[in-house]
């Protein structure tokens, strides 16, 4: 037997379609943007609607990408991941409620103190729910789609009945903090200062979850996890316990998401999580399920999508991110980012 | 790595299967299997297609369940143990379709097989010298890899640690000759550390140069063991164990 010859590799040359295709979701959401501008030919109002859309998206990502996570990694369909997103509001905003001397105050970092309490109280209440929501109702189905849904599902209602025993069935109106009301004037555009803040918070949540997912070992397992879970347990990693993490981490991020969509909207409901999950679910079946970075496009897409469609067409918002979605899947039906299922 | 090149000692064996039972769904793959693999040396599992060996090693790790029978790995009895616990008592699994990470670079591969911490570079340095094209790529995705050099990986990530006992599956499945002779070396290197390998192999030529002693498998049980040497000088009892000699290769 001869010995394996000499490894020389060399690219051929690709064409631009075959050089462009690997970058081409990324490149939507700019494409979106110019399309946008194209069609609205107002510099001011195209600027407000995309930081607007852009902060939507940021939102709706950080709602989204917990759930796109625990389906990748366990396969678990979680249609109760809205329950989340409402308990987080509604944790965060009675703190913020209570914090009044603090949210009064003319103090940008005072402000911003207490918006970090409630964001703090919401993803340990969210956080601990989730635990207890694996445990009690996703840990008993695993494997069976069907019972997933409707059990989630059911864990949802009974969620959003315990918010109403809670806190009452009428919707609760707030104020944002002194700080982050109004808007600045920038090239004529009036943008609202909340936004700016979302779009950041999006920003930061996007870049450390990139981080862990890529420089640590915990994020090497999720990421082996989600592509060959078996393979991970025979190197000898508990997945399960990985998993348990994973969903815990996603019901605070989706508690997080609850409080910054309630700051946004400054009104909360129990059925606010319920209302979300449908451009949740858009968001992480474009993207990919099981991708974060196409989890985090298309939540930009939906919010780009959603506000120009709005301004230019107020009747086809209705229809604007489903137009999206099926047109997304015609074009790659697995999603943008479709992440290589093993099994 | 080890330096000591320990002799097979039957009267110890790393493993010990005795009567395993294993069913998939309707389908009773396994029945009443007994398998010894001695401490050190290549112990070689052979048999036609679907006669159970891939089961077999699956049993072992833990990703299907025996459900009558008892597998004991170092004196111990793994039969009930989830996979991961199996696993870290020194079990390297190497299963038939690779199980590489597609996603993750050849370099995030062998850091997420380094389970105990990080890479020994001793020990990646004789990985790269048995498969040079690991290190060409290291920094890129292993899905771009080609299928040999999936293999290579697959193998290297089950050897980036010292581990008791080696699962390896068909390692030389669908592979170019040159690839072949690559393969058989680096498990060649492993024996000779005084390695403990399970082997499940259809080339013949590799399965006589590496196997110390031979087992044959024959719809779900154990029907031949003994050595290797054995064996592959035999063919009627090739013949007449698997249905063909293994010359015929």
């Amino acid at each position: 037997m001869s010995a394996a010859p000499e490894h020389a590799p060399t690219m051929a040359r690709l064409n631009w379609r075959d050089r462009i295709a690997p970058h081409m979701p990324v490149l939507l959401v700019p494409l979106l943007a110019v399309a946008g501008f194209l069609a609205i030919m107002n510099p001011a109002s195209w600027l407000t609607l995309t930081v607007s859309g852009l902060a939507m998206g940021m939102m709706i990502f950080i709602m989204a990408s917990g759930l796109t996570l625990v389906f990748g990694l366990m396969d678990v369909i979680n249609f109760g991941h809205g329950a989340f997103v409402s308990v987080g509001a509604f944790a965060g905003i009675s703190v913020l409620m209570t914090l009044g001397h603090m949210t009064a105050a003319p103090s940008l970092l005072i402000n911003l103190g207490a918006v970090l309490l409630a964001v703090i109280a919401a993803m340990l209440a969210t956080g601990a729910m989730g635990w207890a929501f694996e445990k009690v109702i996703v840990a008993p189905v695993y494997g069976h789609h069907l019972k997933q849904i409707l059990v989630t599902m059911g864990g949802l209602i009974v969620v959003e009945q315990l918010i109403i025993v809670a806190w009452g069935p009428e919707e609760i109106y707030f104020n944002r903090p002194e700080a982050l009301k109004g808007a600045i004037t920038f090239a004529g555009a009036a943008i609202e200062k909340y936004r700016l803040v979302a779009v950041a918070v999006g920003l930061v949540v996007f870049a450390a979850m990139r981080w862990v997912l890529r420089r640590t070992k915990i994020g090497l397992i999720v990421r082996a996890g989600v592509e060959n879970g078996e393979m991970v347990e025979a190197l000898g990693y508990r997945l399960k316990l990985v998993f348990v993490g994973v969903f815990i981490a996603g019901s605070a991020l989706a508690g997080l998401g609850g409080v910054m969509w309630a700051l946004y909207q400054e009104v909360i409901t129990a059925h606010m999580g319920n209302h979300a999950m449908i451009l949740i679910f858009i968001v992480v079946i474009i993207g990919g399920l099981g991708s974060v970075e196409g989890c985090f496009i298309g939540a930009l897409l939906v919010g780009l999508m959603q506000n120009y469609i709005a301004f230019l067409e107020p009747k086809a918002a209705l229809i604007s991110n489903i137009a999206l979605m099926v047109t997304i899947l015609m074009w790659r039906p697995m999603g943008m980012i479709p992440v290589v299922k093993a099994k | 790595m080890s330096d000591t090149i320990l002799t097979p000692n039957p009267s110890d064996p790393i493993l010990r299967i005795e009567g395993v039972y294993t069913n998939i769904a309707q389908y009773h793959i396994l029945q009443g299997v007994d398998l010894v693999v001695p401490r050190g040396g290549v112990t070689m599992l052979l048999g036609r297609n679907g006669v159970g060996k891939t089961t077999t090693l699956r049993s072992i790790i833990g990703h299907w369940r025996a459900h009558q029978g008892q597998i004991l790995f170092d004196g111990e009895d793994i039969t009930q143990l989830p996979t991961p616990a199996i696993a870290r008592l020194g079990i390297g699994f190497v299963p038939e379709d690779m199980g590489i990470f597609a996603d993750l670079t050849v370099e995030e591969n062998m850091v997420l097989a380094a389970v105990s911490g990080p890479i020994n570079s001793a020990r990646l340095d004789w990985i790269f010298t048995a498969f040079p094209p690991l290190k060409t790529f290291w920094k890129s995705e292993a899905g771009t890899l080609s299928g040999g050099q999936k293999q290579m990986l697959s193998i290297a990530r089950a050897m980036i640690e010292e581990r008791k006992l080696y699962l390896i599956d068909e390692p030389t499945k669908g592979l170019a000759p040159a690839i072949i002779s690559t393969m058989a070396k680096a498990l060649k290197d492993l024996k000779d550390q005084g390695s403990s390998v399970l082997l499940v192999e259809q080339n013949f030529a590799v399965a006589r140069a590496l196997g110390d002693s031979a087992n044959v498998m024959d719809d779900g049980q154990m029907i031949w063991s003994g050595a290797m040497a054995e064996l592959g000088g035999d063919a009627a009892l090739q013949e007449r164990l698997m249905g063909l000699s293994m010359e015929a290769h």
